[in-house]
């Protein structure tokens, strides 16, 4: 079969999914979904194993226009299962070489790659996207993404409400997850599905190693610290490793443990879990599934759908105790096989969507004093022992002492010295439980 | 695309800031922080210290135990907390080289909620009284300093004359200690 850029050829038997009705389609589905899906711009982040996959899903299910964001290289270690890198491309960046693979395997699909931290890029360039998935191993980097997203829905641009698809694995285990910024249950709100890292106590470390990793760990945490302070620990530079491992060695050998091993090091120290391909695969195709429900409309997706057994008349997800719409889920592998699919509910006091900011006009010359002040009489927030601050300036905090001390003089300056129009304020009180946020109008 | 959606945006539309903010916003984890410190409860035997007052994911606190075998004494303990708190805790290190059971020649403290049994719903009032705690009452089961617990073990009235001189900047079987002395 001859396949170029232009023809539908390729997509043939996806084609009568999408020009062809059916029970569980979208009302408004109908004539120019084809283009839809050429046109969705996707950003997946992430191209390390789960990356390579939703690269190859999305390529291979007929998104056209996808942007890959990746800021490492290519070790020797992911060669088993990243197989969009060979050999020759170790030390390369992940992005860009994973982009150039796929690109070269699908004509007519275009990406583009960004070597570089997600935090580089500014909202202008997230603005351009339909959806984003992520295929991430950091937690820090998905609460940095969905807070972004979050923040970004602006009510009169309906093009300001990205998707966000995010899938996880962990050995056998993985999940995949739709956010639905600011309608559904977002990354914050979940942040507790994370199963923290489990730690040794210190003291066990530093007095009665069992295993090989607590010897490891030890030479990690402990002795580095003690030896090396002055030398910045890289877990990608070999004779740190090396350091490392020689160091570990010889405790095992004190404590008459066996199993120390370079490799072993570089797992603890990089706190690599265990990844494989499969979950990998299962949980990645399931992500791009959705992706394409969402850009095709051609069944529900995750997070879009109305639960069963309720009225979609008068089904409102905000009320304190209307299930949520299925939206998470979750991959065990490890005992069997057992998924399970459910509504994770929003958190009303989600700090990062549970309580969005308010507008707030300031005259510029007005102190932040007189601000304080006029909370006071907001019915909202009586404040008994306010702090302020914005995301980049601590304005006032009513205690700790020290920092009421080194803050009290931002009582007495003009607003317009202290901030930038447009910018976000947080207030908290103890007699509050939850935050006040303003967006400051100063005028 | 995203259809059952719509019908709840328009109605969300009146409620919600018109302009959005581009400027740098207040992450979740500064906002806990925010949240933390405004309801710690200090006591007149601890203080904070912002060294930038505008970071405050970065401070010093410093304990002044008025009890106890460590009366007199005045520890710095540098908090470090990273974009990820709460999920993970925050990096809490003794400023000085001090002779405690529970705290090691580097600065590294063992208390269980900094590591093992950290959770996100513990706040860092939790953190300070359980290093309030670690001078009020040494814990010679859980050594990460191996001498120090032995004596405390072995002969406590040893360990007592050990705290002293060594908070007075002398030095125990040849290991010499900062002056904590107020």
């Amino acid at each position: 079969m001859a396949v170029n850029g232009d023809s539908r050829a390729r997509w043939r038997y996806m084609d009568h999914i999408l020009t062809r009705p059916g029970a569980y389609t979208d009302p408004e589905w109908g004539e120019g979904i084809i283009g839809t899906l050429e046109n969705a711009k996707v950003l997946v982040i992430g191209a390390g194993g789960l990356g390579c996959e939703i690269l190859k899903n999305l390529a291979l299910s007929g998104f056209k226009s996808i942007d890959v964001i990746d800021m490492d290289t290519i070790d020797v270690s992911n060669l088993n299962r990243q197989f969009l890198f060979r050999q020759s491309d170790v030390g390369k960046p992940k992005a860009s070489v994973a982009a150039d693979f796929v690109m070269k395997r699908v004509p007519g699909c275009k990406i583009n790659a960004h070597v570089c931290k997600i935090q580089d890029k500014d909202e202008e360039f997230y603005m351009q996207f339909s959806m984003v998935i992520c295929g991430l191993d950091s937690i820090e980097a998905r609460r940095w993404i969905n807070a972004l997203l979050v923040g970004m829905v602006d009510y009169d641009n309906d093009d300001s409400l990205k998707p966000l698809i995010d899938g996880g694995t962990e050995g056998f285990k993985g999940q995949s997850r739709v956010v639905i910024p600011r309608m559904t249950s977002c990354i914050e709100c979940q942040l507790d599905m994370h199963a923290p890292r489990a730690a040794v106590p210190l003291c066990t470390l530093a007095t009665i190693p069992r295993q090989p990793q607590h010897c490891i760990e030890w030479a990690h945490i402990i002795k580095w610290e003690e030896e090396r302070k002055d030398i910045q620990l890289d877990t990608d530079d070999p004779e740190h490793i090396t350091w490392l491992y020689r160091t570990a060695l010889k405790r095992a050998q004190e404590f008459g443990i066996q199993g120390v091993t370079y490799s072993m090091t570089q797992g603890v120290v990089k706190n690599i879990i265990p990844a494989i391909a499969s979950t990998n695969a299962i949980i990645a195709a399931s992500c791009c599934n959705e992706a394409f429900k969402i850009a095709t409309s051609s069944a529900p997706a995750l997070a879009n759908t109305i639960p069963e057994g309720v009225d979609p008349e008068t089904y409102d997800p905000d009320e304190e105790f209307a299930p949520a719409p299925n939206n998470y889920m979750l991959y065990t592998g490890d005992n069997s096989i057992y998924t399970f699919t459910f509504g994770h509910k929003k958190k009303p006091d989600c700090p990062v969507c549970g309580n969005l900011p308010k507008d707030l006009t300031v005259p510029g010359d007005q102190t932040l004093q007189e601000l304080i002040e006029s909370f006071a009489e907001r019915p909202e927030a009586q404040l008994k022992k306010p702090s302020l601050s914005t995301g980049g300036k601590t304005l006032f905090f009513s205690s700790p002492e020290s920092l009421r001390q080194q803050t009290e003089g931002n009582l007495r300056k003009k607003m317009r010295d202290l901030m930038e129009d447009g910018e976000e304020v947080v207030v908290t009180d103890p007699a509050f439980p939850t935050e006040f946020k303003y967006t400051i109008h100063l005028t | 695309m995203l259809k059952i959606w719509s019908m709840k945006q328009q109605q969300q539309k009146s409620e919600a800031a018109a302009g959005q903010s581009k400027k740098k916003k207040v992450t979740a984890a500064q906002l806990r922080v925010q949240k933390d410190l405004s309801e710690l409860s200090l006591g007149s035997t601890m203080k904070t210290h912002f060294p930038n007052p505008d970071d405050i994911l970065n401070f010093t606190l410093t304990l002044t135990p008025d009890e106890g075998l460590y009366k007199g004494g005045i520890f710095n303990f540098t908090f470090a907390i990273s974009q990820n708190f709460p999920h993970e805790p925050p990096k809490v290190k003794c400023r000085e080289k001090i002779y405690h059971p529970n705290i090691d020649l580097e600065g590294n403290v063992c208390l269980n909620i900094l590591r093992e049994d950290w959770k996100p719903v513990l706040n860092l009032n939790a953190v300070i009284v359980g290093l309030q705690f670690l001078f009020l009452e040494p814990n010679a089961s859980d050594p990460l300093n191996k001498e120090a617990a032995n004596d405390l073990m072995t002969d406590r009235d040893r360990f007592k004359r050990n705290v002293r001189s060594a908070m007075a900047g002398g030095s125990v079987k040849g290991e010499s200690f900062d002056r904590v002395m107020k």
